[in-house]
């Protein structure tokens, strides 16, 4: 008996080398799998993907800041504009949606991403499936390192002369989480998008395994 | 025999009411007055709203010579707001800027004050739908309708031919109609008459106001040529009596001195009864007549955040003699005040105030004795209907001076007696009273949420008094007025509660808050708003000279106003600051105030734009500033504006820090 570890690495090399074996396709059930994941994606274009809430005692109806793969919105069509003049007072520069050019590619690499998952499906490649999430995976992580440099620079590179000071204050936002600025406590989390997007890499996941299990059954057999 | 009773009547009446006078004096200690035997900590339970927790009712209170309308939570009694209706407030700028100016406007010119008696809410299927609030100013007669959605008032209609509008405005059943009866009958058109000549000259006038179903603009769809009457109050019918208003009438002697005691002599007057679809067909028919009249209609948009006033010319109105089936009268002992039909629709209560005893006319008997014919007399064309035909019973042991009744929709009506203070329920069918308590002190309106309805929510009543006397904490000869809450969820009645309220309270209404709370305007939207002077954003904000007129294009927005530094302004402009507050946020007003303003300051929701007019009359350098504490920045949000000599040439310049541009 083979360690799994080694079972894997044999595997993709016999996927990446042997393109045309027979064993390199993929099952029914993981094609199924897949329409689903794919389909779980295309929300991603009309639903927040993540949301920022502050939470103050006089504000009884929340702030929710939402964004989209394109925009940013929130619960009200003025929240954008209020959550501006929260930030004024502490020197916040303004949050302007013209100046985020991620908003403008993010659309073309989530279709990349479709588009990508639906050759996948048709030419019915298993190496398709791995290079995938891959790519699936290697963009989340570089959306959150990205989404992080934003809140870092807006929470840091405050206006001097803002009417509040408070030396030593930051007012970066927890990149995912709950975390307490001054009198608000702001939560980062996954919105309604956010959630499609999890739950279709999911499901990816659940493909690979069960490719995983298909290609060790046929060797243990 | 008949005569001999009314004398016993009387006397018991004058011994009553010296005995209640007696009573009143007599009564100036203690603490807990009408809680005797209670225990006061469950009941302060029964009206306590914790903290942060809501009200379970609006209740809407008349704000009698206050000449507004107030609002309160129920069960607390807590004030919420008062809503500028026919007087100025200078505290929301209303009747003092430019907005709100026309909505005062009447044929006798700009009128800054009334005296609003009867708050009515819109009616659906019989039932309060939270669509509108009317009330009538009494003086110069007008009713004014007040949305929901924006607690603010946004029509003002006037009366024509009617001296004091007090029975009014009640609705019909999906307010199809509210009314408006002179208390005052007058020369119609009004003429110059020796006041001798009262019985010939002078006429009473009963108007239906259409409402739209939509927006609910008001227009006045007839008006009803009546005998010289005083007509004190209505109500409409509802369900079997749906199509039908009752107005009560006092004064059918048609006196014009000493009224106290000379329209006191009949033992009987009338309640007007109109078939208003029958008006409705002679309308159609063209039986009508056309009667020049000045009056205006005032209209407020949420749109343009301004009011427009526009002249009306004439009326169109029926007289009884031509219109047959039209009006009938019913005959009602003494000097009736209020009219109220009961939630079935089937009762016509004939509050007499001057009598011991209480008619209730029944409205199927009612229509049989027309169908009959069973007629007594006629006047001037309508037929007055025989007394004992139409009576479905006399509460017998009703208190004194009964003027109002409202109902529980559980076969209850409560009736409030004015000279024995206290509040009498009586079982509506049988006409027998069940129970009865006192109130502090001489209860004049009283109300249940719903409770002229079809529909009544029948858990508490509400008494409104005339007098406090030792009730409060003393504040100088002028003491508070003051409402009374009760529950009327178990078969005796129980005081909860004393609440003081602003100006004098008539009538009220109240609803369930469920019904409009979720329905509010939080603001309003700057990219809807359509005033001519508004500037939507910083950019826009300017100064334009036109002769010795300045139009200042100002915006407001946490924490500052846009442009904070004006010059160029002379002694002898006349300055008009269009303010506009960009906030698009919930419970952010921005006010605004300039030093020397001779009318008031402006109070602005988010969203909106008001002018204020300033016409400086010496040279400086003067400040204005935000008066609403608006955020952190609040008192940092202020700025100056030069006024310079009449004939100086100091150009107009503008900024806000190093922005904006200079001329």
């Amino acid at each position: 008996m083979q360690p799994p570890v080694l079972r894997c690495y044999k595997e993709a090399r016999t996927a990446f080398f042997l393109i045309n074996a027979n064993h390199t396709r993929m099952k029914k059930s993981t094609r199924i799998i897949l329409a689903f994941a794919i389909i779980l994606l295309i929300p991603l274009y009309f639903l927040p993907i993540w949301k920022i809430d502050l939470d103050a005692p006089q504000f009884p109806e929340g702030i929710s800041m939402h964004i989209y793969i394109d925009k940013i919105g929130g619960s009200d069509p003025y929240t954008l504009e209020n959550v501006n003049i929260l930030n004024h007072y502490i020197g916040m520069r303004e949050i302007n949606p013209d100046d985020i050019p991620e908003l403008i590619y993010m659309p073309y690499i989530l279709g990349f991403l479709i588009v990508f998952g639906l050759a996948t499906l048709l030419t019915n490649k298993r190496w398709m499936l791995y290079a995938w999430i891959s790519l699936l995976l290697i963009a989340a992580v570089l959306a959150f390192y990205d989404f992080y440099l934003w809140e870092y620079d807006y929470g840091h590179n405050l206006d001097p002369n803002a009417p509040i000071k408070i030396p030593g204050m930051a007012y970066q936002p927890p990149l995912i989480g709950k975390k307490e600025m001054l009198n608000i406590t702001a939560y980062s989390l996954p919105h309604t998008g956010g959630w499609f997007l999890v739950g279709s890499i999911f499901l990816i996941i659940i493909a690979v395994v069960n490719e995983f299990k298909s290609s060790f059954g046929k060797r243990g057999a | 025999m008949n005569r001999l009773n009314l004398n016993f009547r009387l006397k018991m009446l004058a011994s009553a009411i010296f005995l209640s006078l007696f009573a009143l004096a007599c009564n100036n200690g203690g603490s807990q007055k009408g809680l005797a035997g209670s225990n006061t900590s469950s009941i302060a339970e029964r009206v306590y709203v914790a903290p942060g927790e809501h009200d379970e009712y609006y209740a809407f209170m008349s704000g009698g010579f206050s000449g507004q309308l107030a609002v309160h939570g129920l069960p607390s009694g807590r004030l919420f707001k008062i809503i500028p209706v026919f007087s100025v407030d200078a505290e929301k700028g209303y009747g003092f800027n430019e907005e709100t100016k026309p909505m005062l406007q009447t044929s006798h010119g700009f009128v800054p004050w009334d005296d609003s008696h009867h708050p009515e809410l819109s009616q659906t299927d019989g039932a309060p739908d939270g669509r509108w609030i009317f009330i009538n100013g009494n003086n110069t007669p007008r009713i004014a309708r007040i949305d929901l959605t924006t607690f603010e008032t946004v029509e003002i209609i006037e009366i024509p031919n009617s001296g004091g509008n007090h029975s009014s405005p009640f609705t019909t059943e999906n307010t199809e109609y509210i009314v408006a009866g002179t208390r005052f009958s007058v020369p119609i058109p009004q003429e110059d008459f020796p006041i001798e000549s009262y019985k010939d000259n002078f006429k009473g006038s009963l108007t239906f106001i259409s409402v739209d179903p939509e927006d609910g603009d008001m227009d006045i769809a007839f008006q009803i040529l009546v005998p010289g009457y005083d007509y004190d109050l209505a109500h409409s019918g509802k369900g079997p009596s749906h199509g039908w208003t009752f107005f009560s009438s006092y004064n059918t002697e048609e006196a014009y001195t000493l009224l106290e005691s000379n329209a006191s002599q009949k033992d009987k007057d009338f309640i007007a009864a109109v078939n208003w679809k029958k008006a409705e067909e002679y309308i159609k028919q063209g039986k009508y007549r056309t009667l020049p009249a000045r009056y205006y209609d005032n209209s407020y948009s949420d749109e343009t955040h301004s009011a427009k006033s526009e002249l009306r010319t004439e009326v169109k109105v029926l007289i009884p003699s031509e219109c047959p089936g039209l009006i009938y009268f019913l005959p009602t002992p003494k000097s009736p005040h209020g009219v109220d039909v009961d939630n079935t629709g089937e009762y016509i209560v004939g509050n007499g105030k001057l009598s011991a005893d209480m008619a209730v006319h029944s409205f199927s008997k009612m229509l049989k004795a027309i169908e009959n014919e069973d007629f007594v007399d006629n006047i001037d064309g309508i037929p007055v209907l025989n007394y004992e035909s139409i009576l479905a019973g006399i509460v017998t042991d009703m208190g004194l001076g009964p003027l109002h009744t409202e109902f529980d929709g559980k076969g209850y009506g409560y009736t409030s007696c004015f000279i024995t203070s206290e509040i009498v329920k009586w079982e509506v069918a049988t006409q027998k009273v069940v129970d009865r308590i006192p109130t502090y002190y001489s209860i004049g309106h009283l109300m249940i949420p719903g409770g002229d309805s079809r529909k009544p929510w029948g858990e508490y009543v509400v008494a409104l008094n005339k007098i406090t006397k030792d009730r409060y904490l003393p504040t100088g000869p002028e003491l508070c007025q003051s409402a009374q809450l009760y529950d009327i969820s178990g078969d005796k009645m129980e005081l909860l509660l004393d609440f003081p309220t602003m100006g004098e309270p008539h009538y009220a209404q109240g609803l369930k808050a469920d019904v409009i709370k979720d329905k509010q305007v939080r603001l309003y939207r700057l990219d809807e708003n359509k005033h001519p002077y508004m500037a939507g954003k910083e950019q826009d904000a300017r100064v334009e000279r036109n002769g010795n007129e300045v139009h200042i294009y100002l915006t407001a927005i946490r924490s500052h106003f846009a442009p904070d530094n004006i010059e160029g302004i002379k002694v002898g402009d006349k300055v008009y600051w269009h303010v506009t507050n960009l906030e698009q946020a919930w419970d952010v007003p921005h006010g605004f105030a300039v030093m020397g303003a001779r009318n008031a300051e402006l109070l602005i929701m988010p969203g909106q734009t008001e002018t204020l007019v300033w016409e400086p009359k010496e040279e400086g350098v003067f400040p204005f500033y935000c008066t609403d504490f608006c955020s952190a920045l609040h008192q940092e949000m202020q700025g100056y504006v030069r006024v310079s000599a009449p004939n100086s040439n100091i150009p107009l310049r503008w900024w806000l820090a190093d922005k904006m541009g200079n001329k």
